[in-house]
């Protein structure tokens, strides 16, 4: 069984990384060719796709439900294209060594925060730590202070609205509301040519199987059985003399990291990061594809950003009205009738549970947090009884 | 079309008719006192072919002061004064009213020049006169020059007498700005007959402001002073250009700056005020929305996350009712806004309990998914209103007896809708605190949420429980919404502007404290007021997530934490 599984990642992964950009690279004409759209279309979503294994690794396996993902994702995505844009250097609009954006908003010096970004090196480093940084101090307040549950989720959607707000203000020298575009080359290489799509292609497809390694390693982990036990009862991993604040700190920055690999790798590909990526609706827009993918899985919270997206593709350009009710009704249908997602339901059935997966199949169905245990399973009412407390 | 106007002066004439029989001899009626023997001739004299006597004669016409004269002057501006050939060839001079054609005839009613009542015949009757039998008096571009200001002081003074105190003000500031020295006598009459104190103020104000203008210079400086003691914002424009023009006497200049410190001061301690003001009834909505997030979440543990969404359901009921209003009852537009208020709880309140009964109760102990199942809620609510009532705002009115507001003191004026909201919100806090308390229903709340198990156990329905408090919860959110269309934009992102900062009064709140709610809610919105105007609303929300977050450092159950020693999982 688990040698058949690892053959069928094993062939998943080659079928993304080799032979996608090989069908893309063959001759136009050729039957079998995958148009370059398609193959930036895929990037992107793989793009997300490392995100969502973030999230999962914060929500499906740990249980906290972080509403601000979009934030890290931003801070990868801005970093890398502070680069791109400085990279750009007198190719621009304006033929200014400066952004376009800044010669717009009468800026003359580049601002101090900006010249370390001419480093590739550096960009890199940002790349890890600023979401990292991030993370951690945000996770080291919340976490500490046992905020947990709702509460965490709440926090981190004001998070998201912050931190929108900020980037959308021209005073913070990132572009506003127009965010940072008109790139032109990454690391010297042109990046409207076919070749440096498809290298970013591969790179996108490869840190996605490097990140699920890296997940499948936490999550096989002793730590990662912490992080499962967090989920279905903290306090008891508390009295057992564990530290959840501590586990959750380190799960939080790891899917901080993943969260900005993936911006990073979004920027050059779509050629454009904006505020809009960063805010309360698409933070939120992240948790459905794990939730549709199948949370507390690692497959699926690929196979949900990929299809999910997919969808958004079709429908935004053939529907535009239609999308947000779909996704209301995605979110909807997906909690009340597939709470284990694409993926888990797809094991059920095949009755490949997992050896750690615990009795109750019903994954969602645990208490999350903040629960009393008379709570987590309703009591049945007593309907003939009549409430007559206050009146004996 | 002209029958009804005949009507209408048929009628008009029945009423004045015995007086109108008598007009000749004794004018006991009273309200027919007739012009005096200098009137008459001046009256002539506006009709005569000399420009420089027709001039003269309108110009002491105006400086007689009798409102009398107006109707006639206004009809020279606009050339409809004639001469009436009277029989014994005397000619009398007339208004004419609007032209009715009748064949190929033109008829026009007439109307005397004193008074502009209407001619009638020996039938009592109106007169109706052939154009063509009439003769125009011509009037040049200088005579329309030379009476213009005239018209202005006679509808300044009208005004001056208006019943409606607004307009006596408002007149009276309009002086101020354009009023001459032959102004300043009428404005002290009025003040010597005025009795509301705001009036007063104005009229002291435009008294100030002339002799400002126009004064010799001991009287520029004492107006200067009084000005300064009045705290007359409208007074800092003149001011100013005292202060800066060189050539202003060194005295007035000193007295003009003085003035300007202490205007300045007097405006920064109103803004302080205002804001004050704002901030309390933001928060007043805060409230209406927090209050029942905050029940809900302490009984069910569930976050609504379309909360935002039934607010925006009930500011659209609102807008609904409005446009019911206008379509089926215009004459009674004013209370639409009564209807809307129970209009919009009662839409809210059923989506509520639709929402619960329909999908939230397969999800107890389950917050997180709650969470995510309500949030689609939202999306498909907001898209629903956006396909339905259009992505751009909707238009609400607000009713006659919101606009306006009570003048406090110089420059503070509290809106009648703020007032309104925040009374709005403090009468549902104790409608929820005696609901909460003093009543059965109360009681099964309360002890569902303490320990939903044992309450069942005592026959309290807990699942109905939950459905009564959240459609509670949810209605409060669609009176919210109703208020919001008094002071915001409606549009169909107007929940998600509102539920940020809600959920940061219930964590900082505490879940389920009415105090707790009330004094968060005061705290984040007055914040959010005090910190825009220095450093812009973006800066006042990060500000205020950041103070959130260490607020709950140290208080991680929010203000009041329910005591109890139980744990949490």
């Amino acid at each position: 069984m688990r040698s058949l599984e690892s053959w069928g990642l094993l062939g998943a992964a080659l079928l993304l990384v080799v032979v996608l950009p090989t069908l893309n690279a063959l001759p136009p004409g050729s039957p079998l060719r995958v148009s370059d759209f398609t193959l930036n279309l895929f990037g992107k979503f793989l793009a997300y796709a490392i995100l969502a294994l973030g999230i999962d690794l914060i929500w499906g396996y740990t249980g906290v439900l972080s509403l601000g993902h979009g934030v890290f994702f931003g801070l990868g995505a801005y970093a890398m294209g502070m680069h791109l844009m400085l990279e750009i250097g007198t190719r621009s609009v304006y033929g200014n060594v400066l952004p376009d954006f800044m010669v717009w908003n009468q800026v003359t010096e580049l601002p101090l925060f900006w010249k370390p970004f001419y480093s590739v090196p550096f960009t890199l480093l940002a790349i890890l730590v600023v979401p990292a940084l991030f993370a951690f101090v945000f996770g080291y307040l919340t976490f500490r202070s046992r905020i947990r549950g709702v509460y965490f989720s709440i926090i981190t959607q004001a998070l998201a609205l912050s931190t929108w707000l900020m980037f959308n203000r021209n005073a913070m020298n990132l572009g506003g509301t127009n965010g940072l575009s008109g790139f032109k080359s990454i690391f010297g290489f042109i990046l409207n040519s076919a070749a440096t799509q498809r290298g970013l292609y591969v790179a996108t497809a490869l840190c996605l199987c490097g990140a699920f390694l890296l997940c499948r390693y936490i999550t096989r982990s002793p730590a990662g059985r912490v992080l499962i036990a967090i989920r279905d009862s903290e306090n008891r991993v508390l009295f057992s003399g564990y530290s959840p604040a501590a586990f959750k700190l380190f799960v939080f920055v790891v899917s901080a990291v993943l969260a900005g690999v993936a911006g990073a790798l979004y920027a050059p590909q779509v050629g454009i990061i904006t505020p809009a990526k960063i805010g309360v609706l698409p933070s939120i827009e992240m948790i459905i594809w794990v939730a549709v993918g199948g949370r507390g899985t690692l497959l699926g919270p690929v196979v949900g950003a990929i299809g999910v997206n997919w969808l958004q593709s079709i429908l935004t350009t053939s529907y535009p009205d239609l999308w947000l009710l779909v996704l209301g009704g995605l979110f909807v249908a997906v909690v009340l009738f597939v709470p284990d997602g694409i993926v888990g339901t797809a094991q059920k059935l095949l009755g490949q549970t997992r050896r750690f997966k615990p009795a109750d199949a019903r994954l969602g169905g645990r208490p999350d947090e903040g629960q009393r245990p008379e709570e987590a399973t309703p009591p049945s009412e007593v309907p003939h009884v009549q409430a007559r407390v206050n009146k004996t | 079309m002209w029958k009804s106007l005949v009507l209408a002066l048929a009628l008009l004439s029945g009423l004045t008719a015995p007086a109108a029989a008598q007009s000749a001899g004794a004018s006991a009626a009273g309200s027919q006192v007739g012009p005096s023997s200098e009137i008459v001739k001046l009256i002539a004299g506006v009709a005569s072919a000399d420009a420089t006597v027709q001039q003269d004669a309108a110009v002491a016409l105006g400086k007689t002061g009798d409102r009398k004269i107006l109707p006639l002057l206004e009809a020279l501006r606009e050339g409809s004064v004639y001469l009436r050939p009277l029989a014994g060839g005397k000619k009398e001079t007339v208004i004419v009213g609007d032209k009715v054609a009748e064949g190929d005839k033109t008829l026009v009613p007439l109307f005397r020049a004193y008074g502009r009542e209407p001619v009638t015949g020996p039938d009592g009757k109106p007169v109706l006169a052939d154009l063509t039998t009439l003769e125009e008096v011509s009037t040049g571009r200088s005579l329309r020059v030379a009476i213009r200001p005239l018209i202005d002081a006679f509808s300044g003074q009208n005004d001056l007498i208006n019943p409606d105190p607004a307009t006596r003000r408002a007149a009276a500031t309009k002086m101020g700005y354009t009023g001459d020295a032959a102004t300043l006598q009428v404005l002290e009459d009025a003040l010597a007959k005025e009795r509301d104190r705001w009036v007063r103020f104005a009229l002291g104000e435009a008294t100030a402001l002339i002799r400002l203008r126009t004064g010799g210079e001991a009287e520029r400086v004492a107006a200067a002073e009084t000005l300064g003691r009045l705290r007359s914002a409208n007074a800092m424009e003149p001011l100013h250009q005292i202060a800066a023009d060189p050539q202003s006497p060194p005295p007035l200049a000193a007295a003009a700056r003085d003035a300007i410190k202490r205007i300045e001061r007097w405006g920064l301690f109103t803004q302080a005020i205002e804001i004050a003001f704002q901030g309390l009834s933001l928060s007043s909505i805060l409230l209406l929305m927090a209050l029942g997030l905050a029940i809900v979440f302490g009984l069910m543990g569930v976050i609504n996350m379309a909360h935002g969404e039934l607010m925006a359901l009930g500011a659209y009921s609102t807008f609904l009712m409005q446009g019911w209003f206008t379509a089926y009852f215009p004459a009674h537009f004013d209370y639409y806004f009564l209807v809307a208020l129970p209009f919009s709880f009662l839409v809210s309140a059923t989506a509520g309990f639709l929402l619960e009964r329909g999908v939230i109760r397969f999800l107890y102990g389950r917050p997180l998914e709650t969470l995510l199942l309500t949030w689609g809620v939202s999306l498909i609510i907001q898209q629903g209103l956006r396909l339905w009532f259009g992505a751009a705002n909707v238009d609400v009115t607000a009713p006659r007896w919101l606009s306006g507001g009570i003048p406090v003191m110089i420059g503070v004026q509290l809106p009648y809708n703020r007032l309104f909201i925040i009374a709005l919100a403090a009468v549902s806090v104790g409608a929820m605190y005696l609901l909460l308390f003093r009543t059965d229903a109360g009681l099964r709340i309360r002890a569902v949420t303490q320990n939903r198990g044992m309450a069942a156990c005592l026959g309290v329905r807990a699942r109905w429980v939950d459905a009564g408090t959240f459609a509670l919860g949810a209605g409060l959110a669609g009176l919210a919404g109703c208020a919001i269309t008094q002071i915001g934009n409606v549009g169909p992102e107007l929940g998600q502007n509102y539920i940020v900062d809600s959920f940061m009064v219930v964590v900082t709140g505490g879940v389920g404290k009415l105090l707790g709610s009330i004094l968060a809610a005061i705290g984040i919105g007055g914040l959010n007021k005090i910190i825009e105007p220095g450093m812009g609303a973006v800066f006042g929300k990060v500000l205020i997530l950041v103070l959130v977050i260490l607020f709950i450092q140290r208080r991680p159950s929010g203000l009041f934490a329910s005591k109890g020693r139980y744990a949490e999982s």
